[in-house]
């Protein structure tokens, strides 16, 4: 259940009038193409870098994949903002959790952290404008943008993907992709997709998707971003469009 | 005791000069006035048990119970005031309740027991409140099953998940025991109330760190280690109470139940007699003595 806050849009004779400026002032939407799987030895998460103000083009080598644990990242696309608060949060009480309890909190603890939160505060994180489709009646109402890929390794149960939507449900995937580019590779990544892959062909395949999600998106842009987690810890791989996004790959 | 009406047993938060806090010491006598409770702690699981001491024959044998569940995954037993034990046992659920709401899953009974030290304690800190009159024995089982987020969709890739590393931690039993003052020890066997003495005696006789002992043997030791514990007190009669958690291939698939009838009875006989064996065994020994003596 949604709570109305007033009307902004209207059928008129010359068809439904919509209010583009549903952003808060300065808003910056993560208009993206985010991946992560599971593989032979653990996770791999993936994104494009491109963050825009409507048509603007914001930071073309944003970094959607952000640390929460030490090998527990998550890809964020959505309200930069609701998405960034998001994770500093789950951060901090993952950070807490491992301190009081001794011990590394597993992907599953992230995962129910990160849900908590995208459920609870979904009516509150971003003003988004919804016209009923019959009437053009619209509603400013607020909503969480907030769409996250969860992706973590740890000994015990190896490495695991959660995805939460935008209201806010946990789902446990073999692979997951989210944002806008999303849409243009679903087909790619049903005919590609593979269990068990090696570690090259995992990267392989994300960044085959990537590419794809990009040249296809106008939201998705910039450069590939990847995270390897596994026994051996994250490790991050950078792939540039001059390239054509075959480098230069493994990074510190 | 020499500092009695010294002044200094008057209030919490008051430390004698010598750095005790008495109301603390005061509560732990009436621990040991408490009917006598024992844990056991084994590979594939814990085991939990309670003299019941019987103070009115109008009591409903097996009502009044004594072993309380907190969460599926864990039992506690407390020896002492027993008003003080159920609030103990209400502010354990609350603490297993509300680690699910944040986590999504069970308490680990490490954390457990960490809360319930911690709440313990800060009984022991001001001087509006009276310290706990329990020592408490928190037994559980966490699950060595990949454990799903409550409420979670789907399960992730048929083959699973890759990268998983053979022998990593992952659950098994746990037994603690808090006390008055907020301490709290892991134990392989754990015993409180009257006869802690001798219950200890028996149970560092049976070895439990070599992890040798299985759990249904564990349960006709418990009960015949309550038996034991009783023989000082043989004057009143008692009622034998236990529960369980097995691992998730036991007897109780990691829940923590009561011990079923049929077992409770059998390990309730072969703990009399083990007692009449070893009566004999006193009556022969104490005729031997005369012999030499002739």
């Amino acid at each position: 259940m949604v709570a109305s806050h007033g009307l902004t849009g209207m059928l008129g004779e010359d068809g439904i009038h919509v209010d583009m400026n549903h952003l808060k002032s300065g808003e910056v939407n993560l208009g993206t193409s985010i991946m992560a799987i599971n593989f032979k030895d653990g996770v791999i998460l993936g994104a494009d870098s491109r963050t825009t103000t409507g048509a603007y083009i914001a930071n073309r080598v944003t970094d959607k994949l952000t640390q929460v644990h030490d090998t527990i990242w998550c890809c964020r696309s959505g309200s930069a903002a609701d998405t960034q608060a998001v994770a500093d949060i789950v951060s901090y009480h993952l950070n807490m959790y491992s301190i009081v309890n001794n011990e590394a909190p597993s992907t599953q603890v992230a995962g129910a952290l990160f849900q908590e939160l995208c459920y609870e505060n979904k009516d509150m994180l971003r003003l988004v404008l919804f016209v009923n489709w019959y009437t053009g009646i619209g509603h400013l109402i607020y909503r969480c943008s907030a769409g996250i890929i969860i992706a973590g390794y740890d000994p015990r149960h190896g490495g695991q993907v959660y995805s939460i939507p935008l209201g806010g449900s946990l789902h446990k995937q073999a692979y997951s992709i989210g944002g806008s580019g999303s849409t243009y590779i679903y087909g790619y990544c049903d005919a590609n997709w593979r269990e068990n892959m090696t570690e090259e062909e995992g990267i392989q395949f994300v960044r085959g998707a990537l590419r794809e999600a990009i040249k296809w998106d106008g939201s998705s842009g910039g450069v590939i971003r990847l995270v390897v987690l596994t026994a051996k810890g994250a490790q991050r791989h950078l792939y540039l469009p001059d390239t054509d996004y075959t480098g230069p790959g493994a990074t510190y | 005791m020499t500092s009695i009406g010294t002044g200094y047993d008057l209030s919490n938060s008051v430390f004698s000069p010598d750095g005790r806090n008495f109301q603390v010491e005061y509560a732990v006598k009436a621990v040991e006035n408490g009917g006598t409770a024992v844990g056991i702690r084994c590979k594939d699981g814990v085991v939990l048990a309670v003299e019941k001491i019987i103070t009115s024959k109008l009591l409903k044998p097996g009502a009044n119970r004594r072993i309380s569940t907190v969460d599926r995954h864990v039992g506690i037993v407390s020896a002492g005031l027993a008003p003080d034990g159920r609030h103990f046992v209400s502010r354990a659920r609350d603490e297993a309740s509300s680690w699910r709401s944040v986590y999504k899953g069970p308490i680990p009974i490490s954390a457990l027991a960490n809360r319930l030290g911690s709440y313990v304690q800060a009984y022991t800190l001001y001087s509006s409140v009276r310290p706990f009159g329990v020592t408490s024995i928190l037994g559980g089982w966490d699950s060595e099953a990949e454990l799903a987020v409550d409420g979670q969709v789907g399960s992730g890739p048929q083959s699973g998940a890759g990268g998983k590393v053979k022998g990593a931690k992952s659950g098994g039993p746990g037994l603690y025991m808090i006390e008055p003052s907020g301490l709290y020890w892991g134990y392989y066997g754990a015993a409180t109330g009257k006869g802690r003495q001798a219950a200890k005696a028996e149970l560092e006789k049976l070895d439990l760190a070599s992890e040798k002992l299985s759990l249904h043997d564990a349960v006709k030791e418990a009960a015949r280690i309550i038996y034991v514990a009783h023989e000082d007190n043989k004057d009143k009669e008692f009622e034998l109470e236990m529960s369980w958690i097995s691992s998730l291939e036991g007897p109780t698939k990691g829940r923590h139940e009561e011990v079923p009838k049929e077992l409770l009875e059998e390990a309730e006989r072969a703990a009399r007699r083990a007692l009449e064996g070893d009566d004999e065994d006193e009556e022969e020994g104490a005729k031997g003595n005369e012999q030499m003596e002739e």
